[in-house]
């Protein structure tokens, strides 16, 4: 029995992680699945070479592909009970490593059909340009209608490919009767194209094929530049539905046990839960002991003891034992479907945030299309001539097309966020970069984001060798967070122990037996029953006397001093919103100097972040935990660490890979310096058209003129975007070189 | 009259190199710019 008991505590050593391994991979046909795994610390050839061979030599993985440029494995594999230790195998040859779930979207057929109208595009606009430079060099009017000819020839079939991503926008636009920034673009292109053709059947002087092209060239790139900065439709929500249960075994009021799905769990009916599910409806322990990992409801990584009367959320994770628990709420009443509605609701409130360029775009087409109009009626007016008050409007609406306006925002963007990939910091799209540089107030959590999310031992209570060795021996049987900081002790003399002599008592500690004598590793009042009084921390002892003796701390973040105090010398007030215990929030608010609450539930954080902002305050919320997600939706902008939960990376704008913080106030300072060139940018493009616009409307603008004109413009706002120097902080921009864990300070979670 | 085979040829030229990026596209080759620099140094044949 107690064999079994032991045997079952290792195979739950890493439900959770397995679990949240299986959420974040795409299953394939043929029993495969894909993982994407984010391994920041990948940078040269030699990486890949080690990651793809060690990942490859794993059983049940098909295959390995490294991503240089992405940073990214990612591994196939054959479906089984549990799946290949990926993490575990990267950690051990020195590669932190994060599952990365966002790309499951590989192929974004948007993103293909822009670069397809694109090249095709610059082709056209190459070949046209080589004519034009023939007409502007003076050729004569037969090889300038010749030339003109064989321009719109190109041109047609080009405007009908390439420009139909604007005409199918704008006309969609129309036809609800709305206007956007494609409908003066496409009126502008389709005119200019229009009098190109009429004055190549009349023999005119000037055809605008030219500028009607490179219009079009111009504002794809700005236009895939952009996409590549769209907010990519995630939620955080379908994560957290993901991680409740899908039913459990109940027990009806007529006594019948049946798996039962959770909708169809109702109060009063008892539930069991065997090690490793998931915890269904909110309850009542009625028996067994346990572990549960309360990560979703705290935050906290320590798992908590489950005894008869203890309250359970849905949604917590049972660790260790088999428990049964009397439902007291259905499931929509539950804490996971409570957690859910205020996720729905923090995104639902977060749509509202409208992008500086759609702002400017808004702007934009009644300014342009009042110019044009203006500029017709002004030279019926003056000169009576139909065609020539035309040609300058057409003159118009082509030199106002927004080709600088259209690259001035993602360029800039683009930029910023390849910066930060290389400091190891993923933005999620453009909008984030701009809402974080309106940031004035900062909200931490503490678990995971302020600390470590490990647990270290503390050096000077430790005992010394054989002890330790021993403890390390018998700690690697459990999953428990001090067990697993006791096993990373590990070293080469420690006796090797069978499962079978090693059980776990939850809620108390670990017993083996080596030799005829009883270990006893865990909580004082347990492993020395006899003279408990005054001992404290977690004690190895050998038949009732204590040995060895551990203490354990959470250590501050790398870089979180440094962070706290580079927000304060931004202007930034931050603050510590926890839903630990008071007494470990106020050692780490006093250590970073900081205010704080303690004890907060999921739905405080969201109250605080909601009240800060009806203070007038732009917040940004830094959290990891699922009990974060709520307010990282809710916040301004959201920061993450990669070894957040799921939900969390998903719930945040911005997720940083490397452990140091201080990739927060380095997000902050490059998000303020992008908005610094962005609006330069706009500065440079409206200059474009104050100076452009007049020649156009009193009629001096040829197409020479048009083409010089709105090729420099581009040109200066793509270069002013290129200055961008992203302010460094020690340590974030360093590239970190994979290194070694040291042995017995911090294990990954 | 040199036009008369000079703007064709350019065309076929500029087609060529279209057609070219394209394929290039849409057989993946932009997945990644830096490991493809990288993988060209190993010695065996590549990923299996």
């Amino acid at each position: 029995m107690p064999s079994s008991a032991a045997a079952s505590c290792a195979a739950d050593a890493n439900v959770a992680a397995d679990e949240e391994l299986r959420l974040a991979s795409r299953r394939l046909p043929d029993g495969l699945w894909q993982t994407d795994i984010a391994v920041p610390a990948i940078h040269c050839g030699g990486c890949i070479r080690r990651v793809e061979t060690e990942l490859g030599k794993l059983d049940l993985v098909r295959r390995v592909r490294v991503n240089l440029a992405s940073r990214r494995a990612s591994v196939l594999w054959q479906d089984a009970a549990t799946p290949p230790p990926l993490l575990h195998a990267l950690s051990a040859i020195g590669y932190e490593a994060h599952l990365h779930e966002e790309s499951k979207d590989t192929t974004d057929p948007e993103r293909r059909r822009l670069l397809r109208a694109l090249a095709v595009a610059a082709f056209a606009s190459s070949n046209i340009m080589l004519f034009s430079v023939g007409v502007w060099a003076g050729a004569d009017a037969q090889t300038r209608d010749l030339f003109h000819a064989l321009s719109g020839g190109v041109a047609l079939p080009t405007l009908l490919y390439s420009g139909r991503i604007f005409f199918l926008s704008a006309w969609a636009a129309l036809r609800h009767g709305r206007t956007n920034m494609d409908v003066p673009i496409s009126i502008g292109i389709i005119l200019a194209f229009a009098l190109s053709f009429y004055e190549t059947l009349t023999s005119g002087p000037h055809a605008y094929f030219d500028a009607a092209i490179s219009l079009v060239l111009f504002l794809l790139i700005g236009r895939t530049l952009d996409h590549v900065m769209r907010d990519k439709a995630r939620s955080a929500v379908l994560g957290l539905a993901r991680i409740g249960a899908r039913g459990a075994l109940a027990s009806g009021p007529d006594g019948v046990v049946l798996y039962r799905p959770v909708a169809e769990i109702a109060p009063g009916m008892t539930v069991h839960l065997a090690a490793g599910e998931r915890v269904p409806v909110d309850g009542l322990v009625l028996s067994g002991r346990s572990q549960l990992d309360c990560a979703l409801v705290t935050g906290e990584t320590i798992p908590i003891s489950a005894v008869p009367g203890t309250r359970l959320s849905a949604g917590t994770l049972n660790l260790t034992g088999p428990i049964d628990m009397r439902a007291t709420a259905a499931a929509k009443d539950s804490f996971l479907a409570e957690m859910t509605r205020m996720m729905e609701a923090a995104e639902a409130g977060r749509g509202t945030y409208r992008r500086i360029a759609d702002r400017a775009s808004s702007l934009y087409a009644p300014l342009v299309h009042a110019g044009a109009a203006l500029s017709f009626l002004g030279w019926i007016l003056a000169s009576g001539d139909p065609h020539h008050a035309l040609t300058v409007a057409i003159a118009v609406l082509i030199v106002t097309c927004p080709c600088a306006l259209g690259l001035a925002v993602p360029m800039v963007q683009v930029v910023a966020a390849k910066r930060l990939f290389e400091a190891g910091v993923m933005v999620r799209d453009g909008g984030a970069l701009e809402r974080l540089a309106e940031v004035d107030r900062a909200v931490f959590d503490k678990t995971g984001t302020l600390t470590e999310g490990t647990m270290r031992i503390d050096e000077t209570m430790s005992g010394v060798g054989p002890a330790l060795a021993i403890a390390a021996a018998i700690a690697v049987h459990s999953s428990h967070p001090y067990s697993r900081a006791i096993a990373a002790l590990a070293m080469a003399d420690a006796p090797a122990l069978a499962a079978g002599q090693v059980r776990e008592e939850p809620g108390n500690g670990l017993e083996a037996e080596i030799d005829g004598q009883v270990y006893r590793l865990g909580r004082a009042s347990w492993a020395l029953p006899r003279s408990a009084a005054g001992q404290q921390g977690t004690i190895l002892a050998r038949d009732g006397v204590a040995i060895a003796r551990f203490r354990f701390e959470q250590p501050l973040r790398r870089g979180a001093v440094a962070a706290v105090s580079a927000l304060r010398e931004m202007g930034i007030a931050a603050e510590i919103v926890s839903g630990d215990a008071p007494e470990p929030v106020a050692e780490v608010a006093d250590a970073l100097a900081l205010p704080a609450c303690a004890d907060v539930t999921p739905a405080g954080k969201t109250q605080r972040i909601a009240a800060l902002r009806a203070a007038g305050y732009k917040v940004v919320m830094i959290g990891d935990g699922l009990n974060d997600a709520p307010a990282l939706s809710a916040a301004h902008a959201s920061i993450a660490p990669a070894s957040a939960a799921e939900v969390g990376r998903n719930a945040a704008d911005i997720v940083f890979l490397h452990d140091d913080l201080a990739a927060v106030p380095l997000a902050l300072a490059t998000a303020r310096r992008a908005a610094v060139l962005i609006r330069q940018n706009f500065v440079l493009a409206i200059g474009y058209n104050l100076v452009a616009v007049p020649i156009a409307v009193f009629g001096y603008l040829t197409p020479l003129l048009a083409a010089i004109a709105m090729s420099s413009s581009s040109l200066i706002v793509v270069v002013n975007a290129l200055r961008f120097d992203a302010p460094s902080y020690r340590g974030a921009k360093q590239r970190p070189a994979p290194r070694g864990r040291p042995a017995g300070v911090g294990i990954a979670r | 009259m040199s036009a008369l085979y000079l703007i064709p040829t350019a065309l076929v030229i500029g087609g060529i190199g279209l057609w070219a990026f394209m394929w290039s596209l849409g057989s993946g080759q932009y997945e990644d710019l830096d490991g493809a620099a990288e993988r060209i140094l190993f010695e065996d044949d590549g990923p299996g």
